[in-house]
């Protein structure tokens, strides 16, 4: 069945006020993506998953110090730099403003994981395993991938077909922010995110959320940050990788203006 | 005075075809000895395919290691060849003779063995032929053109293909004197390979032609092999270190300076395996070590200029690069070793002809290079993703496991394996050359001194 075609963009948004850090999301992500249990080895071995991470920075000097937290995922950058460098074009950039990633096309050279400035991009250097008992809790929309290939944040794309079947297709009409929430068709980590730090929606959907940070923050590119409406603003910015997901400064009324120390 | 005797054409052809028509008595504990390292290291990768990378000791930031540290390496080497044949040839340099031959062969296997690398690389070697070979018919997908992993094997496959074409022309006249001095199975290939081959003066013209013409085709293949492998780095934007426009010449001094080195070492080698000595003879060995001043010198203007440009940015994550390299343990300590070995003891050796003159020194001075550049591949690449961009939370180390280490061993096994094999099937001295060399030479009177000259035609 054929409908009009409806162009999305998909993007994110991340608050860094509203975040706590409680890895809700990666919990979340790692239930949804079917990734291996990071066990101890995993991080002795620096090989753990996390699609989404949440990195945890110190700022200020005892006792006036805070634990800062950003969430990492692939950023899905318009501009990718790791889509150039596959030889085999396992990962390239679709029609949605996704960068979305082929596993059986990947053949292990690892050079866009070299090439993403945000390291979000995962090996599998060994097979995965999951307990026994754990097997059934697998995910059936997701691939289970096998050792030898890249893997990486997804924007969780199965819950976006999922959508886009439902609601374009059998119901005809539109997936847009509304129709997204309703039918829970939003990324996991989006979705598991107990104080909404975490944003998603179309960019091309008048009444989305996210439209007016994306707007604000691709009228204002990084020379005129300084006359940006909203707190938006993308990480590594001055790579020019474009992403598709935005962070909102976090905003400390007791550590700015040079009045700490 | 003349160095070396001057030599009959029997003598030449008795002692050059030595390595071929006896054998050595070390040669067979040598070759096995050789054979069971490559017997583990094979064991090792067959490990490392069934269990999966995870036994090396590669992690998240560090996704490139040891394997493309020497995967760099090998190419490097691989630049001997032509620069001594190609090069020299056109230059006219002499004293290249007796040295081109091994230096082409040193060529052809470290290509190889450098293609090996990459293979192993990706832990699913099978998978290769995918990237590789552009067949993908049924699925209509090419490879992606704007990959420097894509122009990497047609570079390299290119050099491979015409550094042969360069080494059987530069054999076939030598095929037939060996087709000469066999009997029975040998002397049937060698009569196939010698492809007909009397010496007359139409063939000779056709086989300098030939040669003359590789020589100059085959030149921008050569500075365009390793300028292409420095472009894996260069091209990655995200990797602060490897984003360089310096690299392609940078890369491709460098690998004239441990390709030259390593052949050096490959004659001494040679001359004292089979007693050479009339061949291989100290003006030879002396001439490279004069060669390899100016190209370590020039080598090193470009280390410092990528330092400099490094630098010169004060980027955050570029300096934290730098800083690795030169203070973090134990890459300071390898980043002394790498710049004493490379530069300041072979050169401070090189300067004086006596040293240049003696082979223990020389070989010393040749290994010392080739570790040293070792260590150089492996100073840009592993601190330059250990501290990848500013997300200091997931900077990590690097830590090579033992299946690592016994690959890389395994490499240098193999490619002397496949020279010593070589060495007994076909001369690694060209015969013809030394011979049309002897001919040439003559001495000239300047003054009160007679010095050697070359007679040329032209
Ligand atoms: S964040 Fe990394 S993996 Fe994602 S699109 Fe950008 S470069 Fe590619
Ligand atoms: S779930 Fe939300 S609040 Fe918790 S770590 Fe993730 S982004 Fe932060």
């Amino acid at each position: 069945m054929v409908t009009s075609r409806i162009d999305h963009k998909w993007g994110m948004v991340v608050d860094l006020d509203r975040c706590n850090g409680c890895q809700a999301c990666v919990i979340a992500c790692q239930v949804e993506n079917n990734l291996p249990i990071n066990d101890k080895n995993a991080f002795l071995q620096n090989r753990a998953y996390e699609w989404i991470r949440i990195e945890r920075y110190w700022e200020g000097d005892y006792p006036n110090i805070k634990a800062r937290f950003i969430p990492v995922m692939c950023q899905h950058c318009e501009n990718a730099p790791c889509e150039p460098v596959c030889p085999v074009f396992a990962t390239y950039h679709n029609d949605e403003g996704l960068n979305v990633q082929i596993y059986n096309r990947c053949v292990g050279t690892r050079y866009c994981i070299n090439n993403c400035p945000y390291q979000v991009r995962f090996f599998n250097y060994w097979h995965p395993n999951w307990p026994e008992r754990l097997q059934n809790q697998l995910n059936p929309d997701v691939t289970v991938r096998t050792r030898g290939i890249t893997e990486k944040c997804t924007f969780c794309i199965q819950r976006l077909r999922r959508g886009q079947i439902q609601v374009e297709r059998r119901a005809g009409g539109e997936l847009n922010d509304g129709t997204l929430k309703s039918g829970n068709h939003m990324p996991a980590c989006v979705q598991a995110c107990p104080t909404n730090a975490l944003t998603f929606g179309d960019q091309n959907d008048v009444h989305s959320p996210v439209k007016p940070y994306f707007e604000d923050v691709n009228r204002y590119n990084i020379h005129h940050e300084k006359e940006r409406k909203t707190r938006g603003y993308r990480v590594l910015e001055e790579m020019n990788t474009k992403p598709n997901v935005i962070y909102l400064k976090k905003v400390d009324p007791n550590l700015g203006g040079g009045h700490h120390g | 005075m003349q160095e070396g005797r001057v030599l009959s054409t029997r003598e030449i052809n008795r002692d050059l075809l030595r390595s071929i028509l006896d054998t050595p008595r070390w040669f067979w504990p040598v070759v096995t000895v050789l054979g069971l390292i490559l017997l583990v290291a094979a064991i090792a990768i067959g490990i490392m395919v069934n269990r999966g990378l995870g036994v090396t000791g590669l992690n998240r930031p560090v996704a490139w290691g040891f394997f493309i540290t020497n995967f760099v390496f090998w190419i490097g080497i691989s630049h001997a060849g032509v620069m001594l044949s190609a090069i020299l040839r056109l230059a006219k340099a002499e004293w290249r003779r007796p040295a081109t031959r091994a230096a082409e062969v040193l060529t052809l296997f470290s290509l190889m063995t450098a293609m090996i690398m990459p293979i192993v690389h990706t832990g699913r070697p099978w998978r290769i032929l995918y990237w590789v070979f552009p067949y993908d018919f049924a699925r209509g997908i090419w490879p992606n053109i704007r990959t420097p992993l894509v122009w990497d094997p047609s570079a390299i496959l290119t050099y491979l293909t015409s550094s042969t074409l360069f080494v059987i022309i530069a054999l076939v006249p030598d095929f037939a004197v060996l087709r000469d001095h066999t009997t029975g199975i040998a002397h049937r290939v060698y009569s196939v390979l010698a492809m007909g081959w009397e010496g007359n003066a139409r063939q000779w013209k056709l086989q300098i032609v030939a040669g003359v013409l590789l020589s100059a085709l085959i030149l921008p293949v050569f500075v365009s092999v390793h300028s292409i492998v420095s472009w894996d780095f260069g091209m990655a934007a995200a990797v602060k270190s490897w984003h360089s426009t310096v690299f392609a010449p940078y890369f491709v001094v460098g690998a004239v300076h441990s390709g030259v080195s390593a052949v050096a070492f490959a004659l001494i080698l040679l001359r004292w395996c089979y007693g050479w000595q009339d061949y291989i003879r100290h003006e030879h060995i002396d001439a490279l070590g004069r060669l390899l001043i100016v190209v370590a010198t020039g080598w090193f203007y470009f280390l410092v200029m990528e330092i400099l440009f490094g630098m010169y940015g004060r980027e955050a994550d570029e300096l934290m690069v730098r800083q690795t390299q030169f203070t973090y343990w134990p890459y300071n300590f390898w980043f002394i070793l790498f710049v004493i070995t490379t530069y300041f003891i072979p050169v401070a050796l090189w300067l004086s002809r006596a040293w240049r003159r003696n082979l223990w020194i020389m070989s010393i001075a040749c290994i010392s290079v080739n570790i040293g550049m070792w260590l150089e591949r492996f100073l840009i690449i592993v601190p330059g993703l250990i501290n990848k961009q500013l997300f200091t939370f997931v900077w990590a180390d690097y830590r090579p496991s033992i299946f690592e280490y016994i690959i890389i061993g395994s490499t240098f096994a193999l490619v002397t394996l496949l020279m010593l094999l070589f060495s007994r099937v076909f001369p690694l001295v060209p015969l013809y050359d030394v011979k049309e060399g002897d001919v040439l030479r003559t001495q000239v009177q300047i003054g009160r001194r007679t010095v050697p000259a070359t007679f040329r035609e032209d």
